[in-house]
């Protein structure tokens, strides 16, 4: 059992104007197992948590803790994070021109155990990966994300976040830009992750599509770098009906 | 460049005001046309299509560095391949020795300066491809006969042992629709100005990769230039990566329609070394294509890379594709990379045509997406050098070239100051 332990984080970003504080305060803990789904309007800075649990250089953090198991996660640099135990699912994957994803897949896979995959199984753990994402088998030799469509590049997170099988997965915006087919898919493969692994899991999301896959033990309503109210899945149908609307009228509009 | 719109001046005579109609533009293009072209392309002297071509050294003056095509190379380092002190002189040193691989359908031959053949396919464009010319004192010509299919690479091995400033000419000629694979493997040390000319006959397809692998203190300037016969296929691919300074002119003109070219490259300039190339794609017949990409990683103090892409696409052509693009990636302080694009084109009949260019570091999203998943940063940097420089090597299309490469690139790569 692990759990990640959010502690009144404050993050903020340089801009011409000086810094900004985006995140004021968020405290949240997520256990094993456990499916928590950050639900906001744009600009609440709900990706700005996921990248800030990921280490990105461009977020800094000017308050509040981070712990994984006791572990001080914002002492650590964006590989030991991962290599604890964290994976970000990014909202846009990033092309690694002339890097083929098997060579990239292995190479990530090495750092992350301490010692490189035996050859056979990895080969066979990567192909039955593929075959259950329904990727088709040049992906492989293909470069990292480089000319992959929005739905492929999806597909391509999940695909690692199977493979490397985190304890706590940070889902960013996952389901954006996919059809129903390909949600179906992906979802299947974050459900794999989770029962085959115990992986917690942030799934962080505009629409309550995605629940329909993936069931959230609970659901976050994210306003203005805070979380503003927590409940079960049921506050996710009021947000279906009602919006955030009620949550943000004490806020200046966007 | 004025674009003009023979259509619009024709409804002239009907106006008012000479040269006002209902868009504003018609004025432009009037008073474009008053003026002689000759006077506005002599006065910015920047169309590629102005550049003297001459076998006669006379009409390429002493050097002073202010030339537009002379302007980043540092003179005082030519080891004077360049006369500056007068035509008279000749380049005398004993030229790198060359020797070809032995190849069924594959004639070797040493001739002697004044073959017919020589200079076919070529002309100087500038002074020290002259010199070059004016000096040489016999040739290396490779013919490959008409429709043989030579898989295995034909290699022409240069092997420079001597600094004495010295000329060299290659030809090869390629036989219409034959297939081969060429290598140009440059080693040694040398102070060489070189000429080389390819002729690509009709049909044919010509897979050429010229190294530049020399040792260190060697100076190499160099024209390449090709002529593409119709309906041809030439893929030159420079990889540079040894060699006090290197000046290469890859030159593709095209003698016939419906030809392709594409032109690749590939340098590592470590400190001190100077690079550069200055391709030119001549678009001066129908439906060719074109696409060019070269790609630089610089290191050291003081390594230096020029690259000058000019593609020309004239006024009488139609049907033309092309795309150019350089991009060049800093790994440490002190290095300098030029990138120069010039895409002109004289016609508004093309069917596509582009041109990029970036100098730059790092790129910290790649870094950042590495080491998210666990790769430490030393390693996501050499992947990403890796990477970038891969996909040139990934062109050559000749197996045991592109090992031999991965492995110097390899080396390249393990020495980084991360």
């Amino acid at each position: 059992m692990s759990t990640l332990e959010i502690k009144d984080l404050h993050v903020s970003i340089e801009t011409e104007q000086g810094d900004k504080e985006i995140l004021k305060g968020v405290s949240l803990t997520i256990k094993s197992g456990e499916t928590h789904a950050i639900m906001g309007p744009n600009g609440s800075g709900k990706s700005t948590l996921a990248q800030a649990i990921a280490g990105h250089p461009s977020y800094n953090v000017t308050g509040g803790e981070i712990l994984l198991d006791g572990e001080d996660v914002l002492d650590m640099e964006v590989d030991e994070r991962a290599q604890a135990g964290l994976f970000l699912a990014m909202q846009y994957p990033v092309e690694v021109p002339g890097v083929s994803m098997s060579n990239f897949l292995r190479t990530a896979k090495t750092a992350l155990d301490g010692e490189s995959p035996a050859i056979r199984t990895w080969t066979k753990d990567v192909r039955s990966a593929m075959d259950n994402l329904e990727m088709e088998s040049s992906f492989a030799t293909r470069n990292v994300n480089e000319g992959f469509s929005g739905g492929e590049k999806k597909r391509a997170e999940i695909l690692q976040l199977e493979l490397f099988k985190p304890k706590f997965a940070i889902l960013d915006e996952t389901d954006s830009g996919l059809d129903i087919d390909a949600l179906r898919v992906v979802s299947a493969g974050v459900n794999r992750a989770q029962e085959t692994n115990d992986m917690g899991s942030m799934l962080i999301t505009h629409y309550t599509r995605i629940l329909r896959y993936i069931k959230p033990d609970y659901v976050h309503v994210f306003v203005d770098g805070k979380i503003v109210d927590s409940g079960g899945e049921e506050l996710a149908d009021r947000l279906e009906d009602e919006g955030y609307v009620n949550y943000e009228k004490t806020q200046a509009p966007a | 460049m004025a674009n003009t719109d023979a259509t619009t001046l024709d409804e002239g005579p009907d106006l008012l005001i000479p040269g006002m109609g209902e868009e504003g533009e018609t004025l432009v293009v009037q008073q474009a046309e008053n003026q002689p072209v000759e006077d506005e392309e002599t006065k910015y002297g920047t169309s590629r299509a102005d550049r003297k071509t001459s076998f006669n050294l006379a009409d390429f003056p002493v050097l002073t560095g202010e030339e537009e095509d002379w302007r980043f190379t540092p003179l005082h380092r030519l080891a004077n391949l360049h006369l500056p002190e007068g035509d008279e002189k000749l380049l005398t040193g004993a030229a790198p020795a060359v020797s070809v691989t032995e190849h069924d359908g594959v004639s070797i031959e040493t001739v002697a300066r004044d073959d017919q053949r020589l200079g076919s396919f070529m002309v100087p464009d500038d002074r020290t491809s002259a010199i070059a010319w004016n000096s040489f004192s016999e040739a290396t010509v490779v013919t490959v006969a008409d429709n043989v299919n030579i898989e295995e690479p034909i290699t022409i091995s240069v092997e420079g042992n001597s600094t004495d400033p010295a000329a060299q000419h290659i030809h090869v000629a390629v036989g219409a629709n034959s297939r081969v694979n060429l290598v140009i493997n440059q080693t040694g040390k040398a102070v060489v100005s070189q000429n080389v000319e390819f002729a690509v006959g009709e049909g044919a397809t010509a897979n050429v990769t010229s190294l530049q692998a020399w040792d260190d203190e060697t100076i190499h300037v160099g024209s390449q230039q090709a002529s593409l016969g119709k309906d041809s296929t030439f893929k030159h691919v420079v990889i540079t990566y040894g060699g006090s300074l290197v000046r290469l002119t890859p030159i593709t003109r095209f003698a016939g329609e419906g030809a392709t070219t594409n032109m690749y490259g590939l340098y590592f300039a470590d400190a001190g070394q100077h690079m550069e190339h200055r391709i030119f794609i001549d678009h001066s017949t129908n439906n060719c294509t074109s696409d060019a990409l070269y790609k630089g990683a610089l290191q050291g103090k003081g390594a230096r890379s020029v690259w000058v892409g000019d593609v020309l696409i004239r006024g009488n052509t139609s049907g033309t594709n092309s795309f150019e693009k350089n991009e060049n990636l800093l790994l440490s302080e002190g290095a300098q990379a030029d990138s120069i694009p010039n895409l002109e084109i004289e016609t508004g009949i093309i069917d596509s045509g582009g041109h990029a260019s970036s100098v730059g570091r790092f790129d910290e999203q790649q870094l950042f997406y590495l080491m998210a998943r666990g790769i430490p940063e030393p390693l996501a940097r050499k992947l990403i050098v890796r990477g970038f420089l891969n996909e040139i090597i990934q062109k050559i299309g000749i197996e045991d070239v592109e090992a031999a490469v991965t492995e110097v690139m390899e080396e390249e790569i393990a020495d980084l100051e991360l």
